[in-house]
């Protein structure tokens, strides 16, 4: 048997790029897989060194606080967030004109490049106080739910107000997001529905959510992501205690892990300084499930739907 | 059967035109009138916007409701209902939006002086003082890491593109979208894990904030030179292939100049998404009061961390320290919206046409 296929030149140049282009994909994998790896690294003395005065109880009894404040205050966020994200995407790319809709696609845009310490700075100098006076009446009138009880805070540096920075934060990533598979719908199946007599509502119900749904729950999956690692809003908003605790009115909140470390860090010294890490990369891994999960809701829309 | 079809079709007549923004300004004005009327009754002589607002809206909202399903029938009355309510959803997003911009901007020019961009904090108490030293370190920072995630992210684009079939590049993608989403704050403490090995605990260098950056600025700079590689047609490719040119020049000069117009435009979106990061920061490069010039030795200002730390560390002066603060929150954000209209007009104006 002889190989009667011409051979293909291997050009050196082809070579040499082609193994550089590899190379700076696969660094992808290989940075992320450092990343976890350093920071594990980083971690194990806090585990094995002297014990730390802050977390005299040990290293969970110290984390769990801060999970449950990482994610309370993502999950309060993304509550207000998810349908005012859809409101806007709905608006944007169904209702607006769509020279309008353009520059108002534009606006949000807007709001997701602002940095966070200036929603920080925002959040506590201009929004607390402003929200300071709603949280008496909410104290006052629907105390007895268990969320709104408890001594008001004077400051409204509180965990609902840090959940709506964080919505207002996680709204224009969601809302673009949202906006995009919206306007994805298939037009004939918008022209059917509007064909056989139904209004824009009853259009929208029937081709555009039933199309966009799984959209909506990877962009709010995203918007979680987001919310989990926001550090700067969040440290400077929350006035934080050592606790866990659902109300969201009063001056003792459970922080978040990413703001404690954004407080403790520069002031850390010793084992205390690999603790702070060792929550990091609990909040690292966190983020990455919840990351993957919407990543593989959308993959798998994209392969049914034929769009993108 | 009978009466559900004559419920679902009854009042066949259309509203007219100009019956609901009518009914809009005077719901609002009768609300503002009910609000001035207390307020006069009462001790407190300022009105509240925010009922204003909520009863006005909320007025018009059922009126608008009750008039439409008796004339128009349910299934428009509805309709008219969910219009309100995704305008409402989409005026109040902009309620922030505008809050922020205003606050920023009237609190951010009492100090957008010469002064501020011409000193540094050193032995500043009070007022005065400026953010030359974070300005610098900005600028750096934002530039090394630039340097770092281009050429990094563009090859590993091209690889997905150009290159990558099966089990390897379907993992990349799946992990750059899955990059994309880890926190500022992890990647502060990546650096620092990372120069703690060379340099010893308590490590702090502006080198260290590049690299955090970096590593929240390579996934959107991979994602963006994607889309771009692959609008570029195929056409293009195939003729340089007849023409015998090997595939490396191909991408080189053929695929990289069409779509250079919006990587450059990725770019300048990925450099704005860093440049405002304040968490990695503080925590590898820190806070100094002092210029510093020199990314591969201590402590290193940024701008974003000036606005936290005058914030944070408010000194006896407070109005003085808090004016630096929007000031330097004024500044960011202007090099933000710049970033971002540049990278607008570069592909609007250098992007191929077709």
């Amino acid at each position: 048997m002889t190989d009667t296929k011409p051979k293909a030149v291997r050009r050196l140049g082809d070579i040499v790029f082609a193994n550089l282009a590899f190379f700076a994909g696969v660094s992808i994998l290989a940075t992320l897989a450092t990343v976890a790896a350093f920071l594990f690294a980083q971690s194990v003395p806090a585990f094995t060194g002297p014990p730390i005065d802050a977390a005299s109880e040990g290293f969970f009894s110290y984390v769990l606080p801060f999970v449950f404040g990482t994610v309370y205050a993502s999950v309060i966020g993304l509550a207000i967030a998810t349908p005012l994200a859809v409101g806007i995407a709905l608006y944007i790319s169904h209702f607006a004109n769509r020279r309008f809709a353009q520059i108002l696609g534009y606006a949000v845009d807007l709001l997701a490049a602002i940095p966070s310490v200036v929603y920080g700075l925002w959040g506590i100098l201009v929004l607390a106080p402003f929200l300071s006076p709603t949280f008496n009446w909410l104290n006052a009138n629907l105390g007895w739910i268990p969320m709104f009880a408890g001594q008001v805070s004077a400051t409204g540096r509180t965990m609902l107000t840090v959940g709506i920075v964080l919505a207002i934060m996680v709204l224009p990533i969601m809302a673009a997001l949202i906006r995009e598979i919206f306007l994805q719908t298939p037009r004939l199946h918008e022209e059917a529905a509007l064909a056989l007599g139904a209004t824009r509502w009853e259009m929208i119900k029937m081709a555009v959510l039933p199309f966009g749904r799984p959209g909506i729950i990877s962009a709010a999956m995203l918007g979680l992501g987001r919310a989990l690692g926001e550090t700067m809003a969040v440290a400077m908003v929350l006035s934080p205690a050592a606790v866990v605790s659902f109300a969201v009115l009063t001056s003792t909140n459970s922080n978040t892990i990413a703001a404690n470390i954004a407080l403790q860090f520069p002031e850390a010294g010793g084992n205390y300084t690999n603790l702070l890490i060792a929550t990091g990369l609990v909040l690292f891994a966190i983020t990455m499930v919840v990351n993957m999960i919407a990543r593989w809701v959308i993959s798998r829309r994209a392969e049914f739907s034929g769009a993108n | 059967m009978t009466t559900q079809l004559n419920s679902s079709f009854r009042g066949t007549q259309d509203l007219p035109k100009w019956l609901s923004p009518t009914l809009l300004v005077s719901f609002f004005l009768a609300s503002f009138g009910l609000q001035v009327l207390i307020a006069s009754n009462s001790d407190s002589a300022e009105i509240n916007f925010i009922p204003v607002a909520i009863f006005g809206l909320l007025g018009f909202t059922v009126a608008i409701y009750v008039i439409s399903r008796v004339i128009e029938g349910v299934r428009k009355a509805t309709d008219r209902l969910v219009t309100i309510m995704v305008s409402t959803a989409f005026s109040l997003a902009l309620i922030p939006l505008l809050s922020l911009a205003y606050t920023v901007a009237t609190k951010g020019v009492a100090r957008f002086d010469a002064e501020f961009f011409t000193f540094s904090m050193r032995n500043v108490v009070g007022e005065g003082g400026g953010a030359l030293h974070a300005i610098i370190g900005t600028i750096e920072i934002t530039g090394i890491a630039t340097l770092i995630s281009v050429p990094i992210g563009i090859m590993a684009a091209i690889y997905l593109v150009e290159y990558g079939r099966g089990t390897i590049a379907r993992l990349v993608t799946f992990f750059v979208d899955v990059m994309t989403g880890v926190p500022s704050i992890v990647a502060g403490l990546f650096a620092y894990a990372l120069f703690v090995i060379f340099f010893g605990p308590g490590v702090r260098m502006g080198l260290g904030g590049a690299i955090a950056l970096s590593l929240l600025m390579i996934p959107v700079v991979i994602r963006a030179t994607e889309e771009m590689l692959k609008i570029v047609p195929n056409e293009l490719r195939e003729a340089a292939y007849a023409l015998g040119v090997p595939k490396w020049l191909t991408v080189l000069k053929v695929v990289l100049p069409t779509s250079l117009a919006g990587i450059a435009t990725g770019i300048m979106i990925a450099i704005a998404r860093v440049i405002g990061e304040t968490a990695p920061l503080l925590l590898i490069a820190g806070f100094t009061a002092s210029m510093n010039y020199n990314p591969l030795d201590e402590r290193m200002m940024t701008l974003p961390v000036f606005v936290y730390t005058s914030y944070a560390n408010q000194g006896v002066d407070m109005q003085a320290y808090l004016d630096r603060a929007w000031a330097g929150a004024l500044t960011l954000m202007l090099i933000v919206m710049v970033l971002n209209l540049v990278a607008r007009l570069i592909s609007k104006y250098f992007s191929p046409k077709g």
